[in-house]
């Protein structure tokens, strides 16, 4: 028998919502000693599922019919004292985000003792002495003082280290991670994955593994079952799904994972449009009584260049100033020192006058498609307000606006409505048509597609490539995924700590990555020894 | 120690704010038709012009409009809050004699509605939408919405006059001749009613903050984390939600100390209490600005210290605070 | 119009927005239903409310009728609350938005001038500002106004120090816009609800304050004032506590009233928050 096996779930939402049920007639099993991954997009119930193994749903929202049995027991049916009891001892969790799900005020320490109180009848220093044990299982440095630590004063990577420590504490039966290296970054989410396996081998733990990445499902996956709008497409043992996938969803998923190997280079002419050069960016933070005073080196002494026509790349982790890099290029921070020229014209010498009249050689698109659009603006308006403003008649730039429309693959119809009306990739072509919209000679593009469902995202890199070809854009391009750099870039800056430590052609980086940090990251990519069976973009959705 | 060097730099960083009061009421009261010298000849039913102008030369406040900001600002770093001609002493003994029933009748209706008003939130948002909530919303809203003053006369009506229970005003029966721990008793069966009308009106404030609060903690991601450790719903609010949710309600404190010294003006007229908030009435009334002057200076003050003390409570229930800055 | 669909779906807005009606109907209606002046002397002082038919809510010590009173107070008390509104909101929008947009420097400076503001007792600062500029309505208004504007300021504040950082301002700054343009056509429409909604607390704290001081007689003595005639009531309350009583229910309910709708707007703007 399985240790946890769903059969027939279905769970209704609350009334007036925009669909029924956020889970249908869902089977899963799950056996001892085995990772179960479910994968699917944003709203596929994923994280619904394990909520309801939990019993947490939220309030007014109700598992309908079907069983949750774990170890033989109905889960639904149980009452809350007895799932109390099972919670935390028998069924451990982790979360996405481990700075939210700890909490602040406490130190990490009492947060994980906090399980010992809760569920046995150990001593404060049986106790104290099980949470050290754990914190150096998890592979915490120096675990006395984390133990002693608030949430804020770890590292993303040891908080949630530290919410795994306290998910292991009683060694519980069944763990439920819900997608917990997605707030983490590419070599930390490395860590973690290679810890969770780990841990899960040495006891023998079952983990039923939510996440949204077919890279991480291929790194440490025994069984996958895909999901979509509340139900189970495709289940069955990861080889089979990841390399033979059968459901059309899957095979578009799988569809839309970029490839680690770079399509072949497109011929680049030797004009070079933007070059920077020696640019510096530093923070200061200036304490009372020059106390706490402290200098974060944003961006450091980075000498680039973009031939025309041609799409830079600029890949790095958080923290390694390359959305600062970003800012200072259309100007929206003020960098100390360094040179930016566009077409010769240095931008740094410029007044702000002068800058503002000369908008349009530089223009951005960001990356959070919710923050990005004035809600209350149509989004027509919102596209002809750059012309507008630098004299273009409204009349000209609402039917320029109309062209942008159907240029990003909008409809046109839709000039008149608010942003909240469209999907996350719909605002992100919106943003993108706003900036074409004043002609840029560059485009800055900030993580375009990193707030997108996979899907959506290989849509919107397909639209910026062939965008490339016909307008000849040229582009920088923020992102901190390597698969994402190789579909798209001809260039590739790697940036650490405010540095550009390498830089090159994307095929050469690709295929022989010469700084060691550039390794350390191409390393930690998941998924690395699986290619996607069926090409990128080959295949989309229904 | 880091947390009173925080608090303490906090503290400093308050005094640009103290001297921009000082200069502003300064130059504000320079505004004011007739100055000390008129409140005096007011006071003595009129004087020749010559004499006026010796007494004013006497006063200093012939002087050019700077040097005399200069000379009050100086005094005041020697905390000489100047004369009072009203009441034909230094304001700084006046407003002394006076402080103490003022704190004594802060501090008792802040305890009482922080306390009261924490509980009754914590009530209400556990039963969040049902009739508990409702009824304390309800209620809350009600005290808030009541005028101190009118609230504090009807309680006179119903308690002092029709009821006889409670004395109608006054800080102590001093005919009575009471010492020690009698007296005690007596100030506090005084206060009775004067406590109740300005926390009342308060406790509405805390209830509302602190109700929103809990709602508000009790959506954040580690509320579900302690769920998922098998805690009970009260374990969970005890151990993790409380702590969160009281940090507004401190918060509000240091906000509000400015207001509810305002409310304490009115209580004490409402009921004949010898306190500062009687004294600044008595001398607007009077026209007796030195004073007003001086106990504005005295109030603030009071509020800068009611938030150091704030920001020493928070540092500590917040460990993010200390790190911050 | 979802958005008063929203509103009338909570029976306590519902109720304050009556209430309010109510007491604005009062307000116009006061001329025509009273057409004396309330303070003159209308019949014999001090007679129970019902006791005489023409003076349903009875008389004051003074022989004044407390109803004509009521009504006429209640022109008072919302056109102090409303210009006393405008004026704090006012400021307090002009200065949150210039702080929280430009950060730095103005924003030090600014934020020193509202907390010297905030730390002074607001009724203490309004008894220095009516003994300096005496107590004529205009003035008393006014002053509440003055007194009344920083947590309006803060409050713009933080929401433009929100929205500044949002990347749809950084698109505007991008597309070369001017400084004005965005504080006031991109953000300010963004930051107002918020405002908007705390305008009834101010409104609220308003008409207390102006009924505080009428009552300490600090007030203009020439207007029938709600504060006024409770102020008048308090030598007579031993026997006759109506006096201060009415004009105190009055108040209470107007506040209410007042409190009750900002309540409902918020709600209404946030549904997500009334629904958990």
């Amino acid at each position: 028998m399985s240790l946890l096996s769903i059969e027939g779930l279905t769970v209704a939402l609350p009334k007036g919502g925009d669909r029924p049920h956020a889970l249908r007639d869902v089977t899963l099993e799950l056996n001892e000693n085995e990772i179960l991954c479910v994968v699917g997009e944003s709203g596929s119930g994923k994280s619904m599922t394990a909520s309801a193994v939990m019993g947490l749903l939220p309030e007014g929202v109700l598992a309908e019919s079907g069983r949750i049995l774990f170890e033989g027991r109905d889960l639904l049916v149980l009452p809350e004292p007895e799932l109390r009891k099972l919670r935390g001892a028998r069924l451990g969790m982790v979360f996405q985000e481990p700075m939210t799900a700890l909490n602040p005020l406490r130190t990490i320490g009492s947060q994980i003792a906090e399980m010992f109180r809760v569920h046995t009848q150990l001593s404060a220093h049986e106790r104290d002495a099980r949470v050290l044990a754990l914190l150096e299982q998890v592979r915490i440095p120096d675990p006395a003082a984390a133990a002693k630590a608030f949430p804020h004063e770890l590292s993303g990577g040891q908080r949630q280290r530290a919410m795994i420590a306290m998910a292991l504490a009683l060694e519980p039966k069944l763990l439920i991670c819900d997608e917990p290296t997605t707030a983490l970054d590419v070599t930390t989410q490395a860590q973690i994955l290679e810890l969770i396996r780990d841990l899960q081998r040495r006891t023998g733990t079952a983990v039923l593994f939510i996440t949204h990445d077919f890279g991480v499902v291929a790194d440490i996956a025994d069984r996958v079952a895909v999901m979509r709008h509340g139900e189970v497409v495709e289940q069955g043992p990861a080889a089979e799904v990841l390399n033979h996938p059968r459901h059309p969803y899957t095979r578009a998923l799988v569809a839309a994972v970029p490839p680690l190997t770079p399509p072949a280079a497109q011929p680049l002419g030797g004009e070079t449009v933007l070059r920077i050069e020696h640019l510096t960016k530093t923070y200061r933070k200036a304490g009372l009584f020059g106390r706490n005073r402290r200098v974060t080196h944003a961006v450091r002494d980075v000498t680039l260049s973009l031939p025309r026509g041609g799409t830079l790349g600029i890949v790095g982790e958080s923290g390694s100033g390359k959305s600062t890099l970003a800012r200072c290029l259309v100007r929206l921070l003020d960098p100390e020192a360094g040179s930016i020229h566009i077409d010769g014209q240095d931008r740094l010498a410029l007044t702000k006058t002068e800058l503002r009249r000369d908008a349009r050689r530089i223009q951005m698109v960001f990356q959070d498609p919710y923050a990005s659009l004035n809600p209350r603006r149509k989004v027509g308006e919102l596209v002809a307000q750059g012309p507008m403003v630098h004299g273009t008649p409204r009349a000209e730039a609402m039917a320029q606006a109309r062209e942008l429309f159907e240029l990003v693959g909008l409809d046109p119809r839709g000039l008149d409505r608010f942003p909240h009306e469209f999907s996350g990739g719909q605002r992100q072509r919106i943003g993108l048509a706003r900036a074409l919209a004043m002609k840029p000679e560059v485009l800055v593009a900030d993580e375009p597609v990193s707030a997108l469902d996979v899907s959506v995202q290989a849509q919107v890199l397909k639209l910026l490539a062939e965008l490339r070809t016909r307008l000849g854009l040229s582009m920088v391009f923020i992102t901190h995924d390597l698969r994402v750099a190789a579909q798209l870039c001809d260039r590739i800056a790697v940036m650490r700590q405010g540095e550009v430590v390498e830089e090159g052609a994307t095929a050469e980086i690709f295929a022989n990555p010469r700084h060691e940090y550039t390794r350390a990251l191409f390393a930690a990519v998941p998924g690395q020894g699986w290619t996607p069976p069926v090409a990128f973009g080959a295949e989309e959705m229904a | 120690m880091r947390i009173l060097l925080l608090a303490l730099r906090r503290l400093a960083a308050s005094l640009p704010t103290l001297l921009l009061i000082l200069v502003g009421l300064f130059l504000l009261l320079q505004l004011a038709p007739g100055d000390t010298v008129d409140a005096l000849m007011a006071q003595m039913g009129g004087g020749d012009p010559a004499m006026m102008e010796q007494l004013r030369s006497f006063y200093g406040l012939d002087a050019p409009v700077l040097v005399q900001l200069t000379r009050y600002l100086w005094r005041l770093v020697q905390l000489d809050l100047g004369f009072s001609a009203i009441y034909g002493k230094p304001v700084s003994s006046v407003i002394l004699e006076r402080l103490p029933v003022t704190l004594l009748l802060m501090g008792t209706s802040l305890s009482f509605a922080f306390a009261a008003g924490m509980a009754l939130g914590v009530l209400a948002a556990r039963r969040v939408n049902k009739w508990p909530d409702a009824l304390i919303s309800t209620l809350g809203l009600i005290f808030y919405a009541t005028p101190s003053f009118w609230f504090g006369m009807m309680g006179v009506v119903v308690f002092a006059i029709k009821l006889s229970w409670l004395p109608a005003g006054g800080f102590e029966d001093i005919g009575a001749g009471h010492t020690g721990l009698a007296r005690l008793a007596d100030i506090a069966w005084h206060l009775v009613l004067p406590v109740t009308t300005l926390a009342l009106i308060f406790l509405a404030t805390y209830l509302r903050i602190m109700r929103a609060s809990m709602l508000e903690v009790l959506t954040l991601d580690f509320v579900r984390t302690a769920r998922a450790k098998g805690l009970s719903q009260t374990g969970v609010l005890l151990r993790h939600v409380l702590r969160n949710a009281l940090l507004p309600g401190l918060t509000l404190i240091g906000l509000q100390a400015g207001t509810m010294l305002g409310g304490a003006v009115v209580v004490e007229s409402v009921f004949n209490l010898p306190g500062l908030g009687r004294l600044a009435y008595e001398s607007v009334v009077q026209r007796d600005l030195n004073t007003l002057l001086g106990i504005v200076f005295v109030s603030a003050l009071l509020v800068i210290l009611v938030n150091f003390i704030v920001d020493l409570l928070y540092a500590k229930l917040d460990p993010r605070i200390a790190a911050e800055r | 119009m979802a958005l008063l669909q929203r509103y009338l779906r909570s029976p306590a807005a519902v109720i304050g927005l009556v209430l309010l009606l109510l007491v604005i109907a009062m307000a116009i209606s006061a001329p025509w239903v009273f057409p004396r002046d309330p303070l003159s002397l209308a019949g014999r002082p001090l007679q129970w409310p019902g006791a005489n038919p023409n003076f349903w809510l009875g008389t004051d010590n003074t022989g004044r009728n407390i109803a004509a009173q009521i009504f006429h107070g209640a022109r008072v008390s919302l056109l102090i609350g409303l210009v006393a509104t405008a004026i704090s909101i006012g400021i307090g929008i002009v200065v949150g938005a210039l702080a929280g947009f430009y950060g730095g420097w103005v924003d030090d400076v600014l934020m020193r001038i509202t907390e010297a503001f905030q730390t002074l007792p607001n009724f203490i600062l309004l008894l220095v500002l009516v003994a300096v500029f005496g107590s004529d309505i205009q003035t008393v208004t006014i002053a509440i106004g003055l007194v009344s504007w920083p947590p309006s300021a803060r409050l713009t504040r933080a929401e433009f120090m929100s929205l500044r950082s949002r990347e749809f301002v950084q698109a505007c700054r991008v597309l070369g816009m001017r400084d004005a343009r965005i504080i006031f056509r991109e953000i300010l429409p963004n930051a107002l609800p918020p405002v908007i909604v705390y305008a009834s607390v101010i409104m609220a704290v308003a008409i207390l304050l102006e009924s505080s001081l009428a009552f300490l007689n600090l007030s203009d003595p020439n207007v029938p004032s709600w504060g006024n005639l409770i102020g008048a009531g308090r030598g007579v309350l031993r026997v006759q506590w109506y006096v201060s009583a009415i004009p105190g229910v009055a108040i209470l309910l107007t506040v209410l009233a007042v409190s009750l709708v900002g309540q409902g707007l918020n709600d209404a703007l946030n549904p997500r928050l009334k629904s958990r």
